[in-house]
């Protein structure tokens, strides 16, 4: 992965619950850290546009989508674990994979 | 609506699905959620789908499906046997997939807390752009799979459950169970998901399936109790048999019909009611198919339309035979008097026989009915399986208010009873045995009426010949004894005296 590739990160979300709120900024923050500025989020609200969500065939929420760059991955929860969601955007090293 | 509740009794909503809701007196309970458990392959998805795709054909109401396993372009496919056109009813708003299966590629990592409020969001969102009136999820123990964490899964289950009762749905969810007999289903479901719980059994039996349908509760409304047979139909889907709960509410009328026999006629004390069944008993080759043909051509020649299931012989034989006697059966059938199925008993199941042969007298609408012979069914289902076919088929045919005359073949040449008979003895209301009878080193024909409720008969046991022209009764065997019993004795003149002087003082 070169240093310069974007990311494009979607998390779906049922309403601004508490649940909801944590994912956002546990996001947010790994972002910060970890993706500086070469990141795109988009926050989904399932209960605004439910299609989206039968379009991405989303059953749990929050659910992230690391849509770019490939492959395709999909975390759910709040996003508490940081280590899991470093894994999930592939920013992990590969020996330190579970 | 929780006050409104506790004073309206639980309302059912009909199903459509064919016999079900008599068995369930009704439907299934208005507005709330059915669990339907099952072993693999026991129809699960089938009865889930047909309860939408009844309620699209019967009533126009619309659906939901949320599948869990089977990817809907599968579900579209399988379902197509059925002719139930999913796409074309996706089209008219009538019937929507929530995809819920698993994708490939779509491996999850977990990380923190989570629930399943997008599902929900999603069922939400379809029953409410359709308006559906019904919704089956299928199955529950796959949602278990798709999550690591069990007591999560349940917990949501136990809100969708909620949620579903706040949309003013009925719902069908489908679970499975790993035994036919034991635990209702896996995970434990059935505890916080449904008040209301249908076990679907597909039971290996003597080397034979046996579907079975069974309500086990329906909390606050009644239900028939105990298991009821059922099979699955191309075309059809699912079909209960629903044996008990068949009313016994047919009128019964004195109307005589020909039995084809004048001398047979005169025996019964006037022709068979016409609203009656007959059970003709003998052994083999001694005329009952002969009374079978007798029976229609006496039909016939009054104009009536008869219908004739064979399962003893191809038409071929059948043809050539009522020739042999003088009746042409090929000329009925060109003027559309007789329709005549010829079927091998081990072709099918007996349930998918007893629908077939309903399905046949529902479309050709016959004035009389006869099927040579019923006991030919014994080899293809277990013994119970074979009291349930006769008792339904019975009930049926007294229904149409039509007679129906059915052959038994007895296990010995010289009598004794059939499997068939003690079966089914009680329901018919005539029974007419014919029998073999040795006669100085010659075997002759015996006929009688055994019984015929409502009427007066003959008690003798007269003798009868076949010839080119069919059936002739003749005189009643006046010296022998013992014809019933297979073991016929000559009474001398003598000893007739004897016996008849120890009646008279």
């Amino acid at each position: 992965m070169s240093e310069n590739e974007k990311f494009l990160l979607k998390l779906y979300i049922t309403g601004h619950t508490p649940r909801s709120e944590r994912a956002i900024k546990n996001l947010r923050r790994i972002c910060a850290q970890d993706l500086d500025g070469r990141y795109e989020m988009r926050v989904i609200d399932i209960l605004e546009q439910p299609q989206l969500a039968e379009d991405e065939k989303i059953l749990a929420t929050p659910t992230l989508i690391k849509v770019l760059p490939p492959p395709l991955r999909r975390i759910i929860g709040d996003l508490t674990d940081t280590e899991k969601v470093l894994l999930g955007l592939d920013l992990l090293p590969m020996e330190l994979k579970l | 609506m929780s006050k409104e509740n506790s004073k309206i009794p639980v309302e059912k909503l009909g199903t459509g699905i064919e016999g079900f809701d008599l068995i369930s007196q009704g439907g299934l309970p208005k507005g709330r959620t059915t669990l339907i458990t099952g072993t693999a392959g026991s129809a699960k998805t089938v009865f889930a789908a047909q309860f939408l795709a009844e309620g699209i054909r019967k009533s126009n109401e619309p659906g939901v499906f949320v599948t869990f396993e089977e990817h809907p372009a599968e579900i579209r496919k399988n379902l197509l046997s059925m002719s139930w056109h999913i796409q074309e009813w996706e089209e008219q708003n009538l019937w929507r997939f929530v995809d819920a299966s698993p994708q490939p590629g779509h491996e999850t990592i977990e990380s923190g807390e989570f629930d399943l409020g997008a599902l929900l969001a999603r069922i939400e969102y379809a029953v409410r752009s359709i308006g559906a009136k019904r919704i089956s999820i299928d199955s529950l123990g796959a949602v278990f799979t798709l999550f690591n964490n069990a007591t999560l899964v349940r917990a949501e289950l136990r809100r969708l459950s909620a949620a579903l009762k706040g949309m003013g749905v009925t719902a069908v969810m489908t679970a499975e169970r790993t035994q036919e007999f034991g635990e209702i289903a896996r995970f434990g479901v059935e505890e916080f998901v449904a008040d209301n719980v249908i076990i679907l059994r597909n039971v290996l039996e003597a080397e034979k399936r046996r579907r079975t349908i069974e309500i086990l509760k329906f909390r606050g409304t009644t239900h028939q109790k105990g298991e009821y047979p059922f099979t699955v139909l191309p075309d059809q889907g699912i079909i209960i048999i629903p044996l008990s709960a068949i009313e016994l509410k047919q009128r019964s009328s004195g109307m005589r019909v020909p039995s084809g026999s004048p001398e047979m006629d005169r025996m019964c004390g006037g022709g068979f009611f016409r609203d009656s069944l007959i059970l003709v008993s003998g052994a083999t080759g001694c005329g009952k198919t002969l009374m079978t043909a007798e029976f229609i051509h006496g039909g016939a020649k009054k104009g009536e339309k008869c219908l004739l299931f064979a399962y003893e012989e191809s038409r071929e034989q059948l043809l050539r035979n009522a020739n042999g006697w003088g009746i042409d059966f090929e000329a009925l059938e060109r003027n559309n008097q007789l329709r005549v199925v010829c079927a091998y008993p081990e072709s099918a199941g007996l349930e998918d026989h007893l629908i077939s042969i309903k399905q046949e007298i529902d479309s050709f609408k016959p004035d009389r009915v006869a099927v040579d012979s019923v006991s030919a069914m014994e080899r293809v289902g277990t013994n119970r399986g074979f009291r349930e076919f006769m008792i339904s088929l019975a009930s049926f045919v007294k229904h149409r208010e039509i007679p129906g005359l059915f052959t038994a073949t007895t296990a010995t040449l010289m009598g004794g009873p059939s499997v068939t008979e003690s079966h089914f003895s009680s329901i018919t209301d005539t029974i007419i045995l014919l029998r073999y009878v040795e006669m100085l080193g010659e075997m002759r024909r015996g006929v009688t009426v055994l019984k015929m409720r409502g009427s007066m008969h003959e008690k003798e046991i007269r003798e009868f010949t076949i010839d080119h022209q069919g059936m002739h009764i003749g005189k009643p065997f006046r010296n022998i004894v013992g014809i019933l019993t297979g073991k016929p004795e000559y009474l001398n003149v003598e000893s007739m005296d004897r016996i008849s002087g120890m009646f008279q003082d």
